[in-house]
């Protein structure tokens, strides 16, 4: 994919070190005068690196220590930003609890004004932004699976297993949103609409890398994965609804569709199968748990008011 | 060691999750087959996808989910 457009200081810096393949010091320098738009870009950006190739960057910039320091600086001021937003829920269990949880503290639903009032054009930008991780579903979850134990291991096995198709490649979620994409005639190529998408869903995809990346946040990555199979049922229901309203193409139908009943299962096995069992390995990760849970309700809720906002629509509640 | 790994795993107030290929057959006696490694399989009768979960237990009274 082509480097985004900057958003300031620090991504101008960062984009023109990459391109030449050095000068790494001024990113550095530049780190701590940026905007909350330009660092979120800039770690971003950097996230990429190790997921695909960036037009013009050398590959094995991946892993340059200066760019990795920067990286750190960028993804430990996230980690504090998600962690003060954070109040841990008391006289709860994770496994037993979760799902009561959820419903109490869901918040703004783009799915409901899909579901009853969005217009064409509306649910194309929605398409274009939530492409930044649907085109990418799952992939910062995979990074996990490997620093878990046998049962936990094998629980998330069989949840991606099928979230990657279970080998039929036309089954694959994030293929199955490329699909939907190209038929609503928009570019499916990965990143395209990145300069559209707002600060809330740059941190979205931040906040699930760095859960991927790093194994002391194992827990919070599979919290979030409990709370994001946990919140897709039921709106991927309000979701087809809508898309089906505005006449929409079947294949961007299809992508929903198929979350309907395969979040369904997932819902269930990240709780009482993987989550269990990464709990019984190790009962202190409970809390990284529930903050991985809260980040990913807390984030959905601000990137749906940030959408409802632009749209001008009062917040519709699910 | 072997570790427990049932194939149907009833879960509280919501689906029985079904490992692997099988067949469910409805009230009218049509077979449904299972479509993916692992299944839900509704056990509030209220999903709109019979005889799989939607979720839709998450939206009943406390009292009409399964225990």
């Amino acid at each position: 994919m082509d480097l985004p457009t900057p958003r300031g200081a620090l991504t101008e810096t960062l984009f023109g070190a990459l391109r030449s393949g050095d000068d790494f010091f001024a990113v550095l320098s530049s780190l701590p005068e940026a905007t909350p738009d330009d660092a979120a870009l800039a770690l971003w950006t950097l996230h990429q690196l190790h997921y695909r190739d960036l037009t013009g960057v050398p590959e094995d910039l991946e892993w340059d220590p200066q760019l990795l320091r920067a990286r750190a600086v960028l993804e430990r001021d996230l980690e504090q930003r998600l962690r003060a937003r954070y109040t841990p829920p008391s006289g709860v269990s994770f496994t037993d609890d979760l799902f009561d949880w959820v419903a109490e503290h869901d918040g703004a639903s783009l799915a409901t004004h899909v579901h009853r009032d969005a217009t064409r054009e509306q649910v194309l930008e929605l398409t274009r932004v939530r492409s930044i991780y649907h085109l990418m579903e799952s992939d910062p979850t995979v990074w996990v699976l490997p620093r878990l134990g046998v049962r936990a291991k094998a629980g998330l096995m069989e949840l991606l297993y099928d979230e990657y198709g279970a080998g039929n490649p036309n089954r694959l979620h994030h293929h199955l949103f490329a699909r939907g994409m190209e038929a609503s005639g928009l570019d499916a190529s990965y990143g395209t609409y990145i300069d559209e998408a707002p600060l809330e869903v740059l941190e979205q995809n931040n906040a699930m890398t760095l859960f991927g990346l790093h194994r002391r946040l194992r827990g919070a990555a599979l919290g979030h994965l409990a709370s994001f199979e946990a919140t897709s049922s039921l709106p991927s229901r309000r979701m087809v609804q809508g898309l089906e309203r505005l006449g929409l193409p079947q294949e961007l139908v299809d992508y929903y569709a198929e979350h309907i009943e395969a979040d369904a299962v997932h819902e269930q096995l990240a709780v009482h199968v993987i989550c269990q069992a990464l709990l019984d390995e190790d009962p202190r990760l409970e809390a990284d748990l529930w903050f991985g849970a809260f980040t990913c309700l807390d984030l959905e809720d601000r990137f749906a008011r940030s959408m409802l906002s632009r749209w001008e629509i009062e917040e519709a509640v699910a | 060691m072997t570790i427990e790994h049932p194939e149907a795993i009833l879960c509280p107030g919501g689906p029985m999750l079904l490992r692997g290929n099988h067949a469910i057959e409805d009230p009218d006696g049509l077979a449904h087959g299972t479509t993916r490694p692992v299944s839900a399989v509704c056990r509030c009768l209220k999903s709109a996808s019979l005889p799989w979960c939607d979720g839709t237990h998450k939206v009943l009274p406390a009292e009409l989910r399964p225990s």
